[in-house]
């Protein structure tokens, strides 16, 4: 491979491929849970099997493990090859693969077994913590050294995402998971109350807005442009909504906390911020889907390319969903109800495993020095039982989530509910069922692409006709 | 808030909204020497990756702009700028007791028209017994099952076994101030004292147990037990303990569990609903768990 000794391929190799199997791990426990909602008897009575143990590990695996081992994929392959430069710290590098692979397999191990911080998205306990926040500030050094000996005068837009994901997430996590430990798995936040309730949602929200927004943004600004083969549409456009995203998204954690204990205020700006958030969110969708422009009938023929520019979409759908929902009237009917999973799965489908999955599609061959994928015939396959899976998944969950909101909230004409809890509960089975069946079509998807990405690093040859890449 | 955190917000959150203005302004001027509207800025990076100096679409300015004032206007007028109450004067405690008043001007009369009338005449109201089970399904089921059967530790309701009394003034108190259930633990009667125990417990509702072990509990269930379980075992409705004569066991009926419940003891708890409810919708919904057993 001729830029072996140029640039460093070893790691983003090692996070590309165990972004296929964590990807399956999690989205597999992900269809198990959500079987569990139609089957509740499926966890046989073993504590580790109970839902309450695997969503946490559904949320880690497919967020930290999928996601994350994404991340590192590609801003280690971008910011080499946007940069000029061999990526810095080559042990370092090595002990970030090792070190995250470590952090997942102990999540895998400990979430089963209960030990859990109780915090959503932040449930490993101390020890772990401890482990994670060493990998990431190792991460910083390699990703931001990289940028120092940048033989470019100027840093590409995407190393601006990723750096301000970088060192955001560091923050993040940092500041939240401050605890005080009682014993080797055990122990208790350093903040008490209604301010415990707000760092971990100016941290939960954020991690949305800079892990799964901000990162996967810089993927987007990489390999949209690449795929297309175009230049970015507008310059001016991705420094706006660069800082207008990273200093916006930092006050819309409130959303999380309407009609708490949160101080009146601090409600009223998480929600003003979220609606503000609405166009610098849209700006990466527009200087994404316009990069296009001249090139629009590449959709018709590179598949690659259809997952990119879809995954835009979803994008576009769910950064004008989330800010609907932050606005106080509509969260009063959409929190607490299916909605709120339906977003994030039109996120984390939509956006997050699309982006990736097509980035992925046109890093493997690279980095293992091959023309191109296996089969693009796969990747046409893929893209179609992936996309009905994501239409099926978050379409039946907008119609229980809703119907939920307004079954609670009916009153009969004494002032009683007219439906309890339960009644609410029975009805969700056929959205369930649904909601199942797209999570199993999105999963066996990811089996597809795990085939597909075998032959390719094996070298099988496909007897399809070559279809060029990029 | 004290004045230096509320202009700390005030300041902060102003400077970041306004921030965004002064970027859009300040990205949208002409720099000198750029390359010309619409043509690559002139940076490649990776062989081929460049940039358009294409200006940000006009629609999408409107929409910031938009979102931008709105968030002005909202935060002035509903309390966001520190401090400052907001011109709207709302707040979330303002807004739930508004609620509650207009609901209870509305539903309030009906169940105050409840309250006037006994029990055995509401469980012959099928409206009143309609809403009285709404009320069961929302406050009750939760612990009691949404068919008042109960579960361990939570007594069931449709039966007529009452462990502080079912007549409807009783349910009522139970109700209104809650109940807690407390069974002291015996662990200080050792191992083979709590099997004696349990053994003549078994005896009491005329079950098979080991006759020796249960006769030895005798003496123990005399010293120990008596003064909340009665000398018969009926036990005591004034202080909850339960009647251990009948097939009806909150914790449990095998040997297993009995000893359970002698070595470490119960803590039922019932929790209070006057506040919560008031007086009228508790009086409906006592009448109907007393129907239940009727």
């Amino acid at each position: 491979m001729e830029n072996e000794t140029t640039y460093n391929y070893r790691v983003v190799r090692q996070f590309s491929v165990m972004t296929v199997v964590w990807g399956i791990v999690g989205m597999l426990v992900g269809v198990i849970i959500a079987a569990e909602l139609v089957w509740p008897s499926m966890s046989f009575d073993l504590p580790w099997l109970h839902f309450g143990r695997l969503r946490p590990l559904h949320t880690n695996a497919v967020i930290f493990a999928f996601g994350g081992s994404a991340l590192f994929a590609t801003s280690y392959y971008v910011v080499q090859r946007t940069c000029q430069a061999r990526l810095f710290g080559g042990k370092l590098a090595e002990f970030t693969f090792w070190g995250w692979t470590l952090v997942i397999l102990l999540a895998a191990i400990t979430l089963p077994l209960g030990y859990t911080s109780g915090k959503e998205y932040a449930e490993l306990e101390w020890p772990i913590d401890i482990l994670i926040a060493v990998v990431w500030v190792s991460y910083a050094v390699v990703f931001f050294g990289t940028i120092m000996r940048r033989t470019t005068p100027h840093i590409y837009v995407a190393n601006w995402f990723f750096g301000a994901f970088i060192i955001t997430v560091a923050i993040l996590h940092i500041v939240n998971s401050a605890a005080m430990p009682v014993s080797m798995m055990k122990s208790y936040s350093a903040y008490s109350g209604t301010i415990d309730a707000m760092v971990q949602w100016w941290y939960g929200h954020n991690a949305v807005g800079f892990f799964l927004t901000a990162g996967f943004l810089g993927i987007m600004y990489y390999f949209v442009p690449k795929q297309a083969g175009r230049p970015v549409f507008s310059y001016r456009l991705s420094v706006v909504h660069f800082w207008a995203l990273i200093s916006t998204y930092m006050w819309a954690g409130p959303h999380h906390l309407h009609y708490s204990t949160l101080p009146d205020w601090a409600q009223s700006v998480g929600m003003a911020f979220s609606l503000i958030l609405l166009a610098p969110s849209w700006g990466g969708m527009i200087n994404g889907i316009m990069t296009l422009s001249g090139a629009w009938h590449k959709l018709r023929t590179d598949p690659i390319l259809r997952f990119l520019i879809v995954s835009l979409s979803f994008y576009g759908m769910s950064t004008f969903e989330g800010p609907m929902m932050s606005i106080k009237t509509v969260n009063a009917l959409s929190h607490f109800t299916d909605w709120t999973i339906g977003h994030v799965h039109s996120g984390a489908l939509g956006w997050v495993a699309l982006v990736t999955i097509g980035a992925m599609y046109m890093l493997i061959p690279k980095v293992f020095g091959k023309e191109g994928m296996y089969s693009t015939r796969l990747i046409e396959q893929h893209f179609w039982i992936a996309t009905i899976g994501i239409v099926l998944y978050i379409a039946s969950m907008w119609v229980s989530g809703i119907m939920q909101g307004l079954m609670w909230r009916a009153v009969n004409s004494d002032g009683t509910l007219t439906y309890s809890f339960v009644e609410s509960l029975a009805r969700m089975y056929p959205y369930y069922t649904i909601r199942l069946v797209g999570g199993l079509l999105f999963f066996i998807g990811m089996l597809i692409m795990a085939y597909n990405v075998y032959k390719t690093i094996a070298g099988h040859q496909s007897d399809e006709p070559a279809v060029q890449t990029a | 808030m004290s004045n230096f955190w509320s202009g700390w917000v005030i300041v902060i959150s102003l400077a970041n909204i306004l921030g965004c203005v002064w970027l859009i302004w300040w990205a949208s001027k002409p720099k000198q020497g750029e390359a010309a509207k619409g043509d690559v800025t002139g940076h490649t990076w990776d062989d081929d990756l460049q940039e358009l100096n294409n200006p940000m679409p006009r629609w999408w300015l409107w929409l910031f702009y938009i979102t931008i004032v709105f968030g002005l206007v909202y935060l002035a007028v509903y309390p966001g700028y520190g401090a400052y109450k907001g011109t709207f004067g709302w707040s979330q405690t303002g807004q739930y007791e508004q609620e509650m008043k207009q609901a209870n001007d509305v539903y309030g009369p009906i169940f105050a028209g409840y309250a006037k009338q006994d029990a055995d005449t509401l469980v012959n109201n099928k409206m009143a017994m309609d809403s009285g089970r709404r009320l069961f399904l929302t406050y009750c089921s939760t612990c009691h099952g949404s068919d008042a059967g109960g579960s361990q530790g939570y007594p069931n309701l449709s039966d007529n076994d009452w462990l502080y009394g079912g007549k409807a003034e009783q349910i009522k108190t139970s109700i209104l101030d809650g109940r807690r259930g407390a069974m002291p633990a015996f662990a200080h009667l050792g191992a083979q004292g709590i099997e004696e125990v349990a053994n003549h417990v078994m005896t009491l509702s005329g079950r098979k147990a080991d006759a020796t072990k249960a006769a030895a509990g005798k003496a123990t269930f005399a010293a120990q037990c008596v003064a909340c379980h009665g000398a018969d075992g009926k036990g005591n409705i004034y202080i909850g303990a339960p009647n251990l004569t009948d097939k009806t066991w909150l914790y449990g009926s095998t040997k297993r569990h009995i000893m359970d419940s002698v070595e470490k003891g119960r803590n039922g708890v019932m929790p209070a609903h006057r506040d919560f409810l008031g007086e009228d919708k508790v009086h409906l919904l006592s009448a109907y768990i007393y129907s239940l057993s009727k």
